[in-house]
């Protein structure tokens, strides 16, 4: 048994023929195809997801979770089960619900009713140029960063088809999404996205089936759990968590409330620009509110099918993780090679394949249009016709994707994409978060205290991750360090914030109508269509029941 | 044919549950053939289980539920308003 499982975990080539390239094929001929149609038929006034604000609460909602279920997202959560368990949980009902209903109950009339095109946007409105300026370049920075870690995972699920060199495999799939970006435009871009997030459910939900089957059930997979490297700990999300040391997340229970619950959470759910612009486009306030709470409702169940199939994972390949063997990430990968016949392994295959091209489409699309509007129009050249700018937008995607190799190579250093991930959240996404919510809250924030704010706050990150990298300080695991890391970015951009606020002259009422918490811009009419108030419609019904879920959810895994 | 029923044929043609829907389908007949002419290697890989079959059984469940939901409450696309968006 045991010599049969360290060949099938050596052997990452999947054993796919000529039915699942069908199934892959016919997946490419449907995306192309809408986004050559789509681009012949649909002109300018219909772009299904951006223009026009004309879409209702549900497609927002799908686009909002597909947006972040990327395949980047489901191998690095199947990579954290292994690593840490039942645990990771932590990801899903704490670490993105309550940001999810926060951004719909609270944060999103402020975004929808203020008409901004991006986050960085939102700030020039709020604060000044420069601050605007400040966040688009961090934020180009780390969509090029993003993009790299799909690049790589994608190369990943290329290789270990038909057996390519890393290197040839990142190469070849850099081309292939330079060409479907260009060929497609935005809006295949985000039907794929939409697409692939079925899709991916259709290869996911085979192997989690399968996998508790091999290992017998729920009882069996908690019986091996127990006796795995992980042991009893593995099974438990909150036990144990009042000493950083006895948990296989190596966080202490404050830390996962504060720095994953509260400010890496609602950091990314609130400020990412991927995420927001989904809300952006719904057909009224009501709908964009709406936009993340219907998507809180299946992210809590998502970790059915990445969890479950990590913690298998776990059990069969023992090697999974140590010197030697393969990566964490490999995790579901190496399930799919080893249950899934021809035919739902194509299924699954193109899934992923799908996934990492959407999420490196939508990391080039958010760079492109920030470097072209909040950087270049807003900052070098403004007054320049509007062909110029869609030149420019097309030669930032080429270097967008040109980075992204090199990227890519940086994320090949991490043995699990989720913590790199999450540490380039806290550098990026957790000071963000304390500048938007001091100046929603707070109108005398002042602009420079937005810009100073923001600075000091990513600084501080980094500084905290670079004190952690050379041994100065030490958090244990690097997931604890993203923990405290973002904690830092928070405190420190607040505490600067208020300071210099406190040394400058704050931008007078007129000008932050609509734009802070209490000063309502009375000039915007009620937008509010028929069927909008009833109850089971009410952002904070449907937000309550979300939490009460993601709470009742834990029960069974104290 | 008017710009305006013109666009909404569009709209409807392009309607992502048309899209997802029409996509299971396909899929799921594919797998549910495949999954009729699996051999016993393929079963013996699923755990015994014709995985192929009932995958495919329940995309083409799922396809159709999307298409019924789409004859059923066909999206209204409101005119888009006159200030378009800057990102497009």
């Amino acid at each position: 048994m045991a010599n049969h499982l360290a060949l099938a975990a050596q052997d990452l080539r999947l054993d796919v023929n000529w039915l699942d390239y069908t199934v892959l094929a016919l997946y490419f001929v449907t995306v192309l195809g809408i986004g050559l149609a789509a681009r012949r038929a649909i002109r300018t006034s219909l772009d299904f997801f951006l223009s026009g604000r004309s879409l209702p609460a549900w497609i927002t909602g799908l686009a909002f979770l597909s947006a972040n279920l990327g395949a980047t997202e489901i191998l690095g959560m199947a990579a954290n089960g292994v690593q840490y368990g039942v645990a990771t949980v932590h990801y899903y009902w704490i670490g993105a619900v309550p940001a999810m209903v926060f951004l719909g109950v609270v944060m999103m009339p402020f975004y929808y009713r203020s008409k901004v095109h991006s986050v960085p946007d939102f700030l020039r409105k709020r604060f000044n140029g420069q601050t605007q300026l400040l966040n688009a370049i961090t934020f180009a920075v780390a969509q090029i960063l993003i993009a790299g870690i799909n690049l790589y995972a994608l190369a990943l699920v290329m290789g270990a088809l038909l057996g390519w060199p890393l290197m040839l495999s990142i190469v070849v799939s850099a081309a292939i999404v330079l060409a479907y970006v260009v060929l497609g435009g935005l809006s295949s871009a985000i039907y794929n996205e939409v697409m692939q997030f079925f899709v991916i459910l259709a290869g996911l939900i085979p192997i989690t089936v399968l996998g508790l089957i091999k290992v017998g059930g729920f009882s069996g997979l908690a019986d091996k759990v127990k006796s795995s490297s992980l042991g009893e700990p593995g099974l438990h999300a909150w036990a144990n968590t009042g000493s950083a040391d006895a948990n296989p997340l190596g966080a202490h229970w404050i830390g996962i409330v504060l720095g994953l619950g509260f400010v890496l959470s609602f950091g990314y759910w609130t400020t990412n620009f991927a995420e927001v612009q989904r809300g952006l486009s719904a057909r009224n306030t009501r709908a964009a509110r709406l936009t993340p709470i219907i998507a809180a409702y299946p992210k809590l169940v998502i970790p059915a099918v990445t969890v479950i199939p990590g913690l298998v994972a776990l059990v069969l390949f023992n090697d999974l993780g140590k010197p030697g063997g393969p990566q964490y990430n490999e995790a579901i990968p190496l399930l799919m090679g080893d249950l899934l016949p021809n035919g739902v392994l194509g299924i699954a295959v193109t899934g992923l394949l799908a996934s990492f091209m959407a999420g490196m489409a939508a990391n080039i699309s958010g760079f492109n249009t920030v470097f072209t509007y909040d950087i270049w129009k807003s900052h070098v050249k403004k007054d320049k016709p509007d062909e110029y700018y869609l030149r420019l937008g097309r030669l930032a995607t080429v270097a967008g994707v040109v980075l992204g190799v090199g990227t890519a190579l940086i994320a090949s250093g991490f043995s699990n994409i989720m913590n790199y991930l999450q540490t380039l959240f806290s550098f990026f996404n957790a000071p963000l978060f304390a500048t938007f919510i001091i100046g929603l809250f707070w109108k005398r924030m002042t602009a420079w205290a937005g810009f100073w704010g923001l600075l000091t706050g990513t600084i501080a990150a980094f500084a905290t991750y670079i004190l952690f990298k050379v041994g100065v300080i030490d958090f244990g695991t690097e997931l604890n360090a993203t923990f405290w890391g973002a904690g830092t970015a928070f405190v420190v951009d607040a505490i600067v914030s208020v300071a210099v606020t406190l040394l400058t002259t704050p931008k007078p009422e007129s000008e932050l109508r609509g734009l802070v918490y209490g000063l309502s811009d009375a000039s915007i009419a009620d937008d509010t269509v028929k069927g909008d108030t009833a109850w089971f419609r009410s952002p904070i019904v449907l937000g309550t029941g979300a939490l009460i879920l993601a709470a009742a959810l834990y029960i069974p895994f104290i | 044919m008017s710009d305006e029923t013109g666009r909404k044929r569009v709209a409807r043609l392009f309607d992502i549950r048309r899209i997802i829907g029409g996509l299971f389908l396909l899929y799921g007949v594919i797998l549910t053939v495949a999954g009729l002419l699996d051999g016993q290697s393929a079963v013996d890989k699923a755990e015994g289980v014709r995985i192929n079959l009932w995958t495919g059984v329940a995309m083409i469940v799922t396809g159709a539920v999307f298409l019924i939901w789409e004859r059923l409450r066909p999206l209204d696309t409101p005119a888009p308003t006159e200030d378009p968006d800057p990102t497009d």
